[in-house]
């Protein structure tokens, strides 16, 4: 196989505070293939958005990343400096926002918004990069996007703003979009249309597509890959259907038995006992031993991944279900 | 947008006609007229007739009406001690105030803005830290207490500097400025920079809190990932946000300055209204403090309009509300 688009190894982000160190982000591993989707689930505060601003270098103080490799196309982009790391922003990765009424500047115009994005990274004129927004206007499915270049962003719903937001990223054709929960805010209809056309165009261009959400529904059709966040590690990772169908680790199993639509009729939803815990005292072992039904002694020790079968890995002593690998 | 605009000249208006109000009845109903503008050994005869010529006899809604017809006309008697027209004497020392005003307001946006980015962008810098510090004084030590200071040191200890008067001017359009010479510009250091001092701070303070609350933002965020660079993200994306309420504020605060221009104008002597006003007090000319109070209100009602607009211009958000 080819070098994939984004392969992370052993990426840890940690904010120092006064009451401690959080480790938002722990020893974190997973590849994402050219026009792949990965969904990265996992409760809100598992360290989703985190692994994403460490992507893109945009983890402010009191963060850092403090380990690990992030290759982009096989590059390690990890250790740039800043000026290198701002001119591989929005061109080679990019990334869409949580919170679509709040991504775009609100006091300046759309097209001011888009054409200094294609500006920053190509020394084309004005006129160049407004045609180029006005595509991606269309790309994205806004019509007339000639007068809509001039609106503000205010005149625009959320789910409009969300697809301006997606044609920014795609301006430049990048090899990697991590979207951090773009449709949680979104209506429910809207979330699947938008989910769907922009796994279409990832496809096309041949952009990887990092898609974070606490909610596993979202993604369960159209991601190729999943990983399961627990308080900063990966807990578990697979294709969809390897993660999906055989889950291993109990804290998955709780997800998927908590997705509305594979709780057969009558049976009252199972949610996940207890809560996440405190970032700042996560248990010592597995983070998630003092919700798991399934803990022993043995789970006072830290669980390292354990290969299950190929490309399905999990962290945990007693996996629910034995594959043969 | 003209509807609107419209709707405001109209308020604007009624303020201006409730000011008219409350100054005639100011002036003329509290505390009786008659006592200080006639002679106390004036005989019974004389004060009959001074009243009816003063039109004092006459129903107060009549007294008003002359009153207010003479503000239309900018006719708002005679000056006691110059014997001049009151609008005319008023007028005459708005030049000198105005370009202490503008001094101040300029000195405030051009060290006030940067020094609020700077605090905003380095918050635990020692530069931003002292700043800060500077800020809550330029807003508590009291105006006049500064200004002597100001005068102790620099004039008085230092001899660098002039504390009195405006020093040499010009004419343009028929007006004298000191700004035009130098030694008018020299002059003008010490009241301008002490007419500044709270604008100063606010504006930091405005500001670095702008900066402050913008940065942490997702649009900032986004902006960033978009691969901008810092002075652009600053520059532009949090810039366009703090200028909104530094533009209000200043704007509010630019005919507060000229109100308060009182204090600084009689510590410096510096010959402007704000002095005038002070004097006229003391000797009770009534014509030139009804004068005054008069051009205060209608450069109040004018900057918050012309706020209003600016507003308008750099928010689309309130744009787009007053079409609906
Ligand atoms: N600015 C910050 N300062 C301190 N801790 C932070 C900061 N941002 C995030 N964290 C920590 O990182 C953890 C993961 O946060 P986040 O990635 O936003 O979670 P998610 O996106 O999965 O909901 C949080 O539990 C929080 O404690
Ligand atoms: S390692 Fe132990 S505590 Fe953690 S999930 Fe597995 S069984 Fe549960
Ligand atoms: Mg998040």
């Amino acid at each position: 196989m080819s070098v994939p688009a984004l392969e992370v190894r052993g990426l840890s982000t940690h904010f120092s505070s006064r009451a401690g160190v959080v480790r938002a982000v722990d020893d974190v591993s997973f590849t994402v293939q050219r026009g792949e989707v990965m969904g990265l689930v996992g409760e809100s505060g598992s360290g989703k958005s985190v692994t994403g601003f460490s992507l893109l270098g945009l983890v402010d103080e009191p963060g850092r990343v403090v380990a690990g490799q992030i290759l982009l196309e096989g590059r390690d982009i990890a250790k740039l400096s800043d000026g290198e790391m701002r001119r591989l922003r929005g061109r080679h990765i990019a990334m869409v926002f949580q919170d679509p009424m709040m991504t775009l500047n609100p006091v300046l115009r759309v097209d001011t918004q888009m054409i200094e994005a294609v500006q920053a990274h190509e020394p084309v004129s004005r006129a160049v990069a407004r045609a180029r927004a006005r595509d991606a206007l269309g790309l994205v499915g806004i019509s007339s996007p000639e007068e809509r270049l001039s609106a503000y962003p205010h005149q625009f719903s959320g789910g409009m703003r969300q697809r301006v937001a997606i044609a920014i990223a795609l301006l430049h054709r990048p090899a990697l979009i991590v979207a951090d929960e773009p449709t949680t805010a979104l209506d429910v209809t809207i979330q699947a249309q938008i989910l769907s056309e922009m796994q279409d165009l990832c496809t096309r261009f041949g952009t990887a597509l990092v898609w974070i959400t606490h909610d596993l529904s979202v993604i369960a059709g159209l991601a190729d890959h999943i990983a399961v966040m627990y308080a900063g590690r990966i807990v578990e990772k697979g294709t969809v259907d390897q993660v999906l169908d055989n889950p291993l680790h109990p804290y998955t199993q709780g997800l998927i038995g908590s997705v509305p639509s594979r709780t057969p009729r009558g049976e009252r939803l199972r949610g996940i006992p207890g809560m996440t815990p405190n970032v700042l005292n996560l248990p010592v072992g597995c983070a998630f031993r003092t919700r798991c039904g399934r803990a022993d002694a043995q789970c006072e020790e830290d669980p390292p991944e354990f290969a299950a079968e190929p490309g399905h890995a999990h962290r945990c002593f007693h996996p629910v279900a034995e594959l043969v690998a | 947008m003209s509807t609107w605009l419209l709707r405001r000249l109209v308020q604007a208006l009624f303020v201006v006609l409730a000011m008219t109000v409350i100054v005639f009845v100011g002036v003329n109903v509290i505390g009786n007229p008659i006592d200080i503008l006639i002679s106390p050994d004036a005989n019974a005869a004389e004060r009959a007739q001074a009243i009816a010529s003063l039109g004092l006899d006459k129903p107060l809604w009549q007294q008003y009406l002359s009153f207010l017809s003479g503000v239309l006309h900018g006719d708002l008697g005679r000056s006691f001690v110059y014997n001049e027209p009151a609008m005319r004497v008023i007028l005459e020392r708005l030049p000198a105030t105005m370009e202490l005003a503008v001094a101040a307001v300029l000195i405030s946006i051009l060290i006030g803005i940067p020094a609020g980015l700077y605090a905003g962008l380095r918050p635990n810098s020692w530069g931003a830290r002292s700043l800060m510090a500077g800020s809550i004084l330029g807003f508590s030590l009291p105006s006049f207490w500064i200004g002597l200071m100001m005068i102790m040191v620099f004039s008085v200890q230092l001899g660098w500097l002039p504390s009195t008067g405006r020093g040499a001017t010009r004419a343009l359009f028929g007006v004298q400025w000191s700004f035009l010479t130098r030694d008018g510009l020299v002059h003008m250091i010490l009241p301008s920079i002490n007419l500044a001092l709270f604008n100063l701070s606010l504006i930091i303070r405005l500001t670095r809190a702008g900066v402050r609350e913008a940065l942490p933002s997702e649009y900032v965020r986004f902006a960033r990932a978009k691969g901008l660079s810092p002075m652009r993200v600053v520059g532009v994306h949090v810039m366009k946000n703090i200028l909104i309420p530094v533009v209000t504020v200043l704007g509010l605060e630019f005919a507060t300055t000229i109100a308060f221009s009182v204090v600084t104008e009689s510590i410096f002597a510096w010959p402007g209204m704000g002095k005038l006003i002070i004097d006229s007090i003391s000797v009770l000319d009534r014509p030139v403090i009804v004068a005054y109070l008069m051009l205060i209100v209608m450069l109040f009602v004018t900057v918050n309009l012309v706020v209003d607009l600016l507003y308008v211009v750099l928010d689309p958000r309130v744009r787009l509300e007053q079409q609906g």
